[in-house]
């Protein structure tokens, strides 16, 4: 019993870190609507600078000193972040800012690398702090205690502020209506500048909280940020106590799990995720999701058309000299070709329910990954031959988006893509931790294809075609009544209902199709590189096809395909130098900044601008 | 004249408050019937549970004789009723036709057809349909660009596609200019003569009110307290007392 209380008061201690940084998280995206993902590194830069001021004031009061310097230190960097990266984009179209805060994340780690080294540090202790009292006999970190006590402190003057104060009032306001909060004469660049910097302070404040606990170093950002989105989203968005009572669930969980199933650990919270979404869609204190909030940014899109004769002579040219590569290059050119065909049938599988049912999936590598490893699974364990595992792939992640689509598409919004990330983390925990199937992260090995297709150009040409055929294939699905059905929804549900449109079905059925092509994309992966690993289920993985696709243009039909290949292209260049992320996230954040519709978008609005054409009848 | 939508004591309470209290009444075949009353009254919340957006509390639905209570818009729609919103729905990512043809696709129930190239189908049939509106010269405009009396009669034509029996418009004239409501209403009187919809509508506008409509009923605070031609709800003390808190009401002299 008093082990089990001990335990409890672990979890609660935890949970204080780890509420600040959600409370921060959920904050900001109340009120600015930006899906922070580079929260978590403001908690890692709290967690360095935390440490270098904790060693330059010494003593009980400078050691809490140092906590509330290392706030007021995080807070500055973000409000410089919001001012330089954000404020350019607030106008930019849907959860484009997303991205941009995903660049940030790779600025941030290597400024980290370099200024503090690659080595991890360890967090002194807490003046006075340092021993042990007993609980029933059971040792418990006097850390932990006083943790315990301020945390509701905390949460209180969060409260406060929120509810009482005049900026309360005002973030209050504008969660609800910016417009009207902008027409009532508020300066709403600023409070969004203060909403982000407040935000990003308590994400500091965490990271110096924990130190005694833990430590500083270079993963901890990603760590981190996978809790604090199931925290926010099991306790509702934008719900304080929310945030404080799904930190407290998932830190005391965390606990238990790593006593009692230490296998469970990885995907303990997104299964609780998971259940928390299917019985409460909008988490335990949130409220539903006002419809529209997210979609409606932004210049209108334009309609479509299939490309007009040019277009598709320019394409089909495109193809004969990619049909010609093996004739005069390299093996290596071969190599990168493949991996950009594949990537951009992912991204373009993505696209399709992104851009055409707007439907923002954050776990889309669950289906590449999981056509990759059924493949191989059956290759590894039963040697059946290329061609029919090969053929699995894409049936298994089809089979996969079916089941996981059911739960999900009843979700909307932030709601569904975290689902989406809980259950694509499911299937990676899976691939991670089932080692007797599985072989964990030694990953599957020496998946070839047959003995027909096994060298560099024969297995080029069975990508090309596959890969080109599917993106093909998808653009002409858009152009077909489903693919109008999907966009009718995603335009006005409520019209398209009321004109026999099954919302909910054709977007189940879309994604289940995105699902294919996605494990279609993942087939051609495993055997072009001959193994696979859990990587490929990675979140970092869902985010990179989420990225190319809004760096190439969401409301550009070729936009997943463009970003994709613009994207391999890059990173292969860049991966040669050392501080390859911080270029990779500055060219992103540039992207992003200049080129507001996307790559295709952007050069698109530039090439009808130099044409003086004002609006377009489609004809 | 034989009856197209019976309505039996529909309810709506929202916490103990009733939006619509006990409201029966019904719409002939071919026949222009308006519902009007002051903001507030529950027209809306009548009409969005007549087409299944809403569940009524209490109450039934009939259309054509078959009970419709609480099923989806989707499956109202298909038996054969259209509706046109307060606020314009379409597809802004859309052309003015492909808006028309996606209600035909569905209407021919090829929604999960993946061969064709859905603006080649049923273009004919939609361009019958942008004329009976008025807007076949703007068949191929983006939607996002159309003037807000133009989306309302692209709405009329996307609500027409499916050929109704039954017809429920939300404000149809709603923050339009007055000489355009008139030619609205007139466009909608047009259609209930020559092909024989049965229209119910809710307004503000009295001038289109009872230039156009065969009968009115008035909805105060949820209840109905009048249905009946134009003289007979004119004359009704109630419905003045509403209006006007008990002075003369309307004009005797509507112009068309």
């Amino acid at each position: 019993m008093a082990f089990f209380l001990a335990q409890f008061l672990t979890g609660l201690a935890n949970a204080a870190a780890l509420f600040l940084v959600a409370s921060g998280l959920s904050l900001i995206f109340g009120v600015t609507r930006i899906v922070n993902f580079a929260h978590g590194s403001f908690y890692m830069l709290g967690a360095f600078i935390g440490i270098y001021l904790m060693e330059i004031l010494p003593g009980h009061v400078g050691f809490w000193a140092a906590i509330l310097l290392t706030g007021v230190a995080v807070g500055l960097i973000g409000a410089i972040t919001e001012i330089i990266v954000l404020r350019p984009i607030y106008k930019a179209p849907e959860l484009f800012q997303l991205v941009a805060t995903f660049g940030v994340i790779l600025v941030i780690q290597d400024l980290a690398l370099m200024i503090w080294g690659a080595e991890d540090k360890l967090g002194p202790r807490a003046p006075g702090l340092r021993g042990v009292w007993r609980i029933f006999g059971e040792p418990v970190p006097k850390y932990d205690i006083v943790l315990i006590a301020i945390t509701p402190f905390i949460l209180f003057a969060l409260w406060y502020l929120i509810t009482k104060t005049r900026l309360g009032v005002l973030v209050r306001a504008a969660t609800q209506d910016r417009e009207m909060v902008g027409a009532l004469g508020v300066n709403q660049a600023w409070l969004f500048t203060g909403v982000f910097a407040l935000g990003s302070a308590l994400a500091g404040l965490g990271g110096a909280l924990q130190l005694p606990k833990g430590g500083a170093d270079l993963l901890m950002d990603f760590n981190i940020i996978g809790e604090v989105f199931v925290v926010v989203v099991i306790g509702g968005m934008g719900s304080l106590p929310g945030a404080f009572i799904a930190a407290v669930i998932i830190s005391v969980l965390n606990v238990f799990g790593v006593t009692y199933l230490p296998q469970s650990t990885l995907v303990l919270m997104y299964v609780v995720m998971a259940v928390v979404l299917i019985v409460r869609p909008y988490g335990i204190l949130g409220r539903e999701e006002v419809a529209g909030e997210h979609g409606q940014v932004g210049a209108p899109e334009q309609p479509i058309r299939p490309y007009g004769r040019t277009g598709i002579l320019a394409v089909t040219l495109f193809i004969a000299v990619l049909a010609l590569v093996p004739l005069f290059a390299e093996q290596f050119v071969m190599t990168l070709i493949v991996d950009m065909i594949v990537f951009a049938l992912f991204a373009a599988s993505l696209h399709f329910i992104l851009g055409s049912g707007g439907l923002v999936s954050f776990g889309h590598a669950a289906f590449f990954g999981g056509g990759a490893y059924a493949a191989a699974l059956l290759v590894f364990h039963t040697g059946t031959p290329m061609e029919l595992a090969f053929l699995f792939a894409p049936l298994a992640a089809g089979m996969l988006a079916l089941a996981i689509g059911w739960f999900c598409i009843r979700l909307t919004g932030v709601y569904f893509a975290m689902l989406t990330l809980a259950f694509s983390q499911l299937v990676w925990s899976l691939a991670f931790q089932w080692r007797g199937v599985t072989r964990g992260d030694d990953g599957l090995v020496g998946i070839w294809p047959s003995d027909w297709l096994n060298a560099p150009a024969p297995f080029y040409y069975f990508t090309l075609i596959l890969g080109v055929g599917g993106i093909v294939f998808l653009r002409h699905v858009i152009h077909s009544p489903f693919g109008y059905a999907l966009r009718a929804g995603r335009d006005s549900p409520r019209q398209a209902e009321a004109m026999g449109i099954d919302v909910k079905r054709v977007q189940y059925a879309a994604f289940v199709l995105a699902g294919v092509m996605a494990g279609l994309a993942g087939g051609i992966f495993v055997f072009s590189k001959g193994s696979v690993f859990p990587t490929v289920l990675e979140i970092a993985e869902s985010f990179d096809a989420l990225i190319v696709v809004f760096l190439g243009g969401v409301k550009t039909l070729a936009g997943g395909v463009v970003g994709a290949g613009f994207m391999t292209g890059v990173e292969d260049w860049l991966v040669r130098l050392e501080y390859w992320r911080l270029l990779l996230g500055l060219v992103i954040i540039a992207v992003v900044i200049l080129m507001p519709e996307g790559i295709v978008g952007t050069l698109r609005t530039l090439w009808r601008r130099m044409r003086n054409d004002d609006e377009e009848v489609v004809k | 004249m034989t009856e197209i939508l019976r309505v039996e004591n529909l309810k709506k309470s929202y916490d103990g408050f009733l939006a619509v209290n006990d409201v029966s009444f019904s719409v002939a075949a071919g026949e222009l019937k308006a519902l009007i009353g002051p903001n507030g009254a529950g027209k809306s919340t009548c009409f969005n549970m007549l087409m299944g957006q809403l569940k009524p509390t209490h109450g039934r639905v009939y259309f054509d004789g078959k009970e419709i209570t609480g099923h989806k818009p989707r499956d109202i729609w298909r038996r054969g009723v259209g509706r046109t919103f307060q606020i314009t729905g379409t597809y802004q990512s859309m052309t003015v036709i492909e808006n028309v043809q996606m209600a035909l696709m569905s209407h021919h129930r090829r929604i999960f057809t993946i061969g064709p190239r859905a603006w080649r189908l049923y273009r004919d049939e939609a361009m019958e349909l942008l004329k009976t509106v008025a807007m076949q010269d703007q068949a191929d405009r983006p939607c996002s660009v159309l003037a807000y009396g133009d989306l309302k009669r692209l709405e009329l034509a996307i609500a027409l596609c499916h050929k109704p029996r039954l017809l429920l418009m939300d404000e149809p004239t709603a923050g339009m200019a007055p000489t355009a409501r008139v030619e609205l209403m007139q466009l909608v009187a047009d259609i209930v003569r020559d092909q024989g919809v049965s229209v119910l509508f809710t307004e503000h506008d009295m001038d289109v009110v009872f230039a156009h409509s065969h009968h009115i009923m008035v909805l105060n605070r949820g209840e109905l307290i009048a249905d009946g031609n134009a003289a007979e709800v004119r004359n009704n003390p109630q419905v003045q007392e509403v209006y006007l808190g008990g002075g003369t009401l309307f004009k005797e002299d509507t112009h068309a």
